[in-house]
């Protein structure tokens, strides 16, 4: 390691100093500045200088193994890390101030993108926060309920093989990766059925969700279901026995109950520790305490606990979606939106030439017959319905952890604040504490083993 | 793993074997009228300022009101809650009267949440009884979250910090307000280390000032960024837009009917 003491006087504080006497003048130089970076090359300096061999790796905000933009700064003594620490932000979009500035409805299509992996849980938690300011919790129509529950079940399969497959990639096992998105495909293909996108839904509303699922969903879900569980067999089959996987994962990230309790840390890796805590079970919403399913834990709170966990929940998760079919089929033909026509948005869809497009009936009743309704239809979209004041908390259960909305009602048409306390963005705060200790391999391993999307960390 | 493993593995311990109650045990309010906190006055409508009024509307004043102090009983284990805190308060030297300003139950109906408005002063000391008591036990913090009041003249900035009790089952929010011209509230990383992150981004978004953090430095916008973005007199910027010859406005600027 070459250490480079002299900078040009009153130059800006430079990450690491222009390269002196080393080479030919004229050469281009590239250079890392900003934030106390500085200040840590500095004392890398410093130490070099007493013989110490410390290196500080910056590893991303481009790096393939990070799950995004996220920048890990490792301080490294030969292959052993020292220090850990993550620079975020590099995703921040202001989604909360813009929701500020959309009615409460529009809000869905702004939450909807924050964890791009797992769409449909932002938007039932801000839903459902609505819902308890609104005062409706109770008038949400069960179709709806199931509705909700199907697609955050179905969503949580998709995120978890992405997490599975994204964290086999970065080992070098390129077949988990494929195996886990041809599954999560399938899923998609679910999802695009009922909302019409594959991500960024914007699909469950306040009161309800915009429109029934099509009629063949059923069929569809229980034709995709066996092929969603082979190829989860074929992920466990391929990592769970595997020597290299278990190799590089068995006690490695290690976070014990105390950590994780102390850190926020929630989600799988909470319950790798052995700890049930499942918000599902805890403080159940959309009715969850009416299905049947098991929280799945473990006790080596390592990665490949983790790892363990991700697949049981995925079966799980296939366990409560069949259950919410046979409901789905009992519920054939309910609203699944509430009554209250002032809060209801009319979403009347039909399949046009474009695949998706307003309905004609509804739009010869509001352009034909009914100039109240147009009225009304135009009103409840520009201006949207007031919620009333006050403040309102709900959490879900994230793929990630404890997903929490806070919301802050003036009594107008628009959130006065919405805050997403968003489970990747804290448990990234155990970076540290994982990693710090092992080898610089590890970090890839125990970072994916957190599943942070960065989506959701900036906001 | 195979699909015979997943249908019939070990028995997992379920939470209902390990939990107490669930917070779903739903609480709702004493029933007593909603008492009314005003935190501004609007006049007019549409959102319409600084140009001559057109809509026929500017004379209209708008108060907008937060909820206030709720008179006890406050319904469910509210009570229990809000009594073992001032014991474990006064145990410790701390008059329950100076730590907690008010105590909040809204919204109404079956849904009610508990907030308990604490003076900055006795944060920590309300934090750690909240923590360390086996009555109160909220040992999970999910977080803080700032709101920005601009016209509630001296308690301008709310930092709002949401506990969960897993043994209980339970939730609450702690509420403090400081003014904006002194923005401190003492950090609760001692209590709570999982807070860190979450105050970086409560100074970032709303400059509020969290004393004894350990590195106080921003986390989501650039270190040299000037403001702090979520203040209400923070621009949400923007350009407008034209479209098949029709120019849409920037979001901020559109008409508000708030």
């Amino acid at each position: 390691m070459s250490t480079h003491t002299t900078g040009a006087p009153g130059a800006a504080p430079h990450a690491t100093r222009p390269p002196v006497g080393d080479f030919e003048p004229g050469i281009p130089s590239f250079e890392a500045s900003g934030g106390d970076w500085a200040d840590v090359a500095e004392s890398a300096v410093a130490a070099a200088a007493l013989g110490e061999e410390r290196i500080v790796v910056n590893m991303g905000p481009q790096h393939p193994s990070t799950h995004g933009v996220l920048r890990l700064m490792l301080e490294i003594d030969g292959e052993t890390v020292t220090e850990a620490r993550c620079g975020i932000g590099y995703l921040h979009t202001g989604i909360e101030k813009n929701m500020e500035y959309r009615t409460w409805t529009q809000g869905v299509t702004f939450c909807t993108r924050m964890d791009y992996l797992a769409p449909l849980f932002q938007e039932t938690a801000y839903c459902l926060a609505v819902e308890k300011l609104l005062g409706i919790t109770d008038d949400v129509p069960e179709r709806a309920s199931v509705i909700r529950v199907l697609m955050m079940e179905l969503n949580r399969i998709a995120s978890h093989l992405v997490c599975l497959g994204t964290g086999g990639n970065e080992m070098g096992a390129t077949t988990v990766m494929t195996v886990a998105f041809t599954a999560r495909e399938e899923i998609l293909r679910i999802f695009e059925a009922v909302t019409g996108l594959r991500m960024n839904h914007a699909y469950v509303r306040p009161g309800g969700v915009a429109q029934d699922v099509p009629p063949d969903l059923v069929e569809q879900v229980r034709t995709a279901e066996p092929l969603v569980r082979r190829y989860l067999g074929q992920l466990g089959d391929l990592m769970l026995a595997n020597p290299i996987f278990k190799g590089r994962l068995v006690g490695v990230g290690h976070l014990n109950l105390a950590g994780c309790m102390a850190l926020g840390v929630t989600g799988p890796v909470l319950r790798s520790t052995g700890h049930p805590y499942d918000v599902r079970k805890a403080d159940p919403y959309c009715g969850y305490e009416t299905y049947d399913f098991d929280v799945p834990t473990a006790t080596g709170a390592d990665c490949y606990d983790r790892v363990v966990l991700r697949l049981e929940e995925c079966y799980q998760s296939l366990h409560i979606v069949e259950q919410c079919l046979e409901r789905l089929e009992a519920t054939a033909g309910q609203p699944v939106m509430v009554g209250d026509r002032k809060i209801a948005w009319p979403a009347q869809l039909a399949i046009g030439s474009d695949g998706q497009g307003n309905s004609l009936e509804h739009i010869k009743e509001i352009m034909g017959t009914s100039m109240e309704a147009l009225i009304h239809h135009f009103k409840l979209v520009t201006e949207g319905f007031r919620v009333p004041v006050g403040q309102a908390w709900q959490t879900v259960e994230h793929p990630r952890g404890e997903l929490g909305v806070h919301l802050v009602s003036d009594g107008g048409t628009r959130p006065y604040r919405a805050h997403f306390r968003d489970p990747s963005f804290n448990n990234l705060q155990a970076v540290a504490a994982m990693c710090e200790g092992g080898q610089v391999a590890d970090v890839v391993v125990a970072v994916a083993s957190l599943d942070p999307v960065l989506g959701g960390v900036d906001r | 793993m195979t699909d015979e493993k997943s249908g019939a593995g070990t028995p997992v311990p379920q939470p209902e074997e390990v939990q107490g109650p669930r917070s779903s045990d739903l609480v709702s309010g004493s029933g007593a009228p909603r008492t009314l906190e005003v935190v501004e006055v609007r006049e007019g409508m549409f959102g319409v300022r600084g140009s001559g009024d057109t809509s026929g509307y500017g004379g209209l004043v708008q108060p907008v009101a937060m909820p206030g102090a709720s008179p006890r009983p406050y319904g469910g284990w509210f009570d229990e809650v809000v009594d073992v805190l001032a014991e474990v308060l006064a145990a410790s030297g701390v008059p329950f009267d100076a730590a907690v300003e008010r105590v909040v139950v809204d919204p109404p109906g079956a849904h009610a949440e508990l907030t308990l408005h604490v003076h900055r002063d006795h944060l920590v000391d309300v934090c750690r009884a909240l923590r360390d008591d086996q009555d109160l036990r909220f040992e999970l913090s999910l977080g803080v979250s700032g709101v920005h009041f601009p016209h509630d003249v001296g308690r301008e900035l709310h930092a709002v910090y949401h506990l969960t009790s897993i043994t209980h089952g339970r939730r609450l929010r702690l509420e403090v307000s400081v003014p904006d011209a002194d923005p401190h509230v003492p950090s609760t990383t001692s209590v709570y280390p999982t807070n860190d992150w979450h105050e970086r981004e409560t100074w970032d978004f709303f400059g509020i000032v969290f004393d004894g953090h350990p590195s106080l430095a921003r986390i989501e916008m650039p270190d040299d960024w000037p403001g702090h973005p979520q203040r209400k007199d923070y621009p949400l910027g923007g350009i407008p837009v034209e479209y098949k010859g029709a120019t849409v406005p920037p979001p901020d600027t559109r008409r508000s009917y708030s």
